[in-house]
């Protein structure tokens, strides 16, 4: 049977409840519900992911989204505005500081692929130069229930894939 | 006993990645024990180019990049930029746009000190204050987003006024969020002003005397808060500020505290600006007919105005042609952040998040 959920398989016997499920759906469950992140401000999608989305009224943490301030912490990195060249080596080590497994949301145009600064000859253009990305956010910068929905969206990824 | 020991200057580094440092600056700090001896900034991390992007752009393409370099007070920058333009080109603005213009701009102030007083309460240990700051924040958010559709990033100013009128019900709302505003300002005292572990952390920290911070040519709250009353709305008036009743903020102490509490008390300001702009705001059209393809007459000009960080001027030089042929962002983040390293020398590694914070340099303007 195909379920969402390990808590699905939930059954009833007379006279109490047992869960059946695998080892697999139980870690994923766990990893995806405890995504922490890697609060990672570049500019002015900062302001917008890292801070409207995480405080009072949008409240990532209700998604068991914590930003966490070093990536070894992390499981995720949210990369948020635009990658300067002198900025790219920082950002490749401290992607490849994370612990496996990693994901990586690109938010914004600029991290996306340089956006209004694409002409520029300071910046990188799109994060997916130097890092491997699962979730692009267009926007610029976009709207903090475009990163939850990112955030969901990567969710899936997660449930779909199993982890050795 | 000490005076054996031989010991030798530790160089710790700061950035680019800490949470600290509102952004991607590095701070490189020389440190005896625990005590700084010296510290520089090491900038760039977030350079774009945005004034050669300038020369590549149209007037009114470059709008859109004047909000994302002091991203937390987009709309002072869309002014600066429209205002250099409209004085090099004499182009006259109505006066319903002039208010508008006002009360934008002094709701994005609000909006840039109330992340200040989130991060700076946050920098010292206090999680609260943040989300406290963030909730007001977003109901001047909502009003912007009513008038010019985004939240962060505006494009709202363009030579000759703003590029809509006001929505329906601006007004309520606007007076709405006011009366809340002033409801909560002594929440945030009772929160972080008087609480003594943040008394303690700022008071008589990082003193830098008025002398010194006319010498480092600082500007903004920074300045004022060593009793300096330097405010470009006053001294060099532009849009309506001149017929608005307000005072100018300014602290003797010159400590971080100081620099603290003279954004706060910005904010009261900033909404006694907003509640006169409301009432005489008058109705009119916009005349708002700038052409697509503005071409501004040959010269050069320069423009400053009061933002939420200090005195931000754009510098235009104008070949006639529908280019800027050379833009200098004068950032006032990136001049106070000068001042750090006299500021920081003798206080300890912890204190450097606070006087850092106190300054609120944006990284976006500082690189530029």
């Amino acid at each position: 049977m195909e379920v969402d959920r390990p808590f699905d398989y939930l059954e009833r016997f007379p006279g109490g409840t047992i869960i059946t499920t695998s080892v697999d759906r139980v870690l994923e469950w766990g990893r995806e519900s405890s995504l922490w992140y890697f609060a990672f401000g570049l500019a002015c999608c900062a302001i917008e992911m890292l801070m409207a989305a995480g405080a009072a009224r949008y409240d990532l943490d209700r998604f068991g989204m914590m930003p966490r301030a070093t990536p070894r912490q992390s499981d995720l990195m949210i990369v948020a505005g635009t990658v300067s060249k002198k900025m790219a080596p920082c950002v490749k080590r401290l992607y490849e500081q994370m612990a496996e497994p990693r994901y990586v949301i690109s938010t914004g145009s600029c991290a996306n692929a340089g956006g209004p600064f694409a002409d520029s000859y300071a910046v990188v253009k799109g994060v997916d130069k130097i890092i491997p990305v699962d979730v692009y956010v267009p926007g610029c910068p976009p709207r903090p229930e475009a990163i939850i929905y990112a955030a969901s969206k990567l969710k899936e990824k997660m449930r779909a894939e199993i982890v050795r | 006993m000490s005076s054996r020991i031989k010991t030798e200057l530790l160089e710790i580094n700061m950035g680019p990645q800490h949470p600290s440092t509102h952004g991607v600056l590095r701070l490189d700090v020389k440190m005896d024990g625990e005590v700084v001896v010296e510290c520089h900034p090491d900038l760039g991390y977030l350079h774009r180019g945005a004034e050669k992007l300038a020369e590549m752009r149209q007037y009114l393409q470059f709008i859109p990049i004047t909000d994302r370099l002091d991203y937390l007070a987009s709309m002072l920058g869309n002014m600066v930029y429209v205002g250099a333009i409209e004085k090099l080109a004499e182009i006259e603005v109505p006066e319903r746009a002039q208010y508008i213009r006002v009360i934008m701009m002094e709701l994005n102030r609000i909006a840039s000190h109330l992340i200040f007083f989130g991060t700076m309460g946050m920098d010292l240990g206090a999680t609260t204050p943040f989300l406290y700051g963030m909730r007001e924040r977003e109901d001047i958010l909502d009003l912007f987003e009513m008038t010019c559709g985004a939240r962060l990033t505006y494009n709202y100013f363009r030579p000759g006024g703003v590029s809509k009128d006001l929505p329906a019900g601006f007004h309520e709302k606007c007076r709405a969020y006011i009366k809340k505003q002033r409801d909560m300002l002594p929440e945030y005292d009772d929160l972080l002003t008087n609480n003594q572990i943040f008394i303690a952390r700022t008071r008589n920290v990082a003193v830098i005397s008025a002398e010194q911070a006319i010498n480092y040519s600082m500007s903004g709250p920074s300045l004022r808060a060593s009793g300096v009353p330097y405010d470009v709305r006053k001294v060099d008036p532009y849009c309506v500020y001149d017929r608005l009743d307000w005072d100018v903020i300014t602290r003797t102490e010159g400590d971080t505290r100081a620099r603290y509490l003279c954004r706060v008390d910005e904010i009261r300001q900033s909404l006694k600006i907003i509640e006169q702009a409301l009432d005489l705001i008058p109705e009119g059209e916009l005349k708002y007919k700038t052409p697509l393809k503005q071409k501004v007459p040959a010269g050069e000009v320069y423009f400053h105005i009061e933002s939420a960080r200090g005195d931000v001027g754009v510098y235009l030089v104008s070949d006639g042609s529908d280019k800027p042929y050379r833009l200098k962002w004068r950032a006032p983040s990136f001049i106070n952040l000068g001042a750090l390293n006299e500021m920081v020398k003798g206080w300890k590694v912890a204190d450097v998040v606070a006087i850092l914070g106190s300054l609120d340099v944006v990284l976006g303007e500082v690189d530029r």
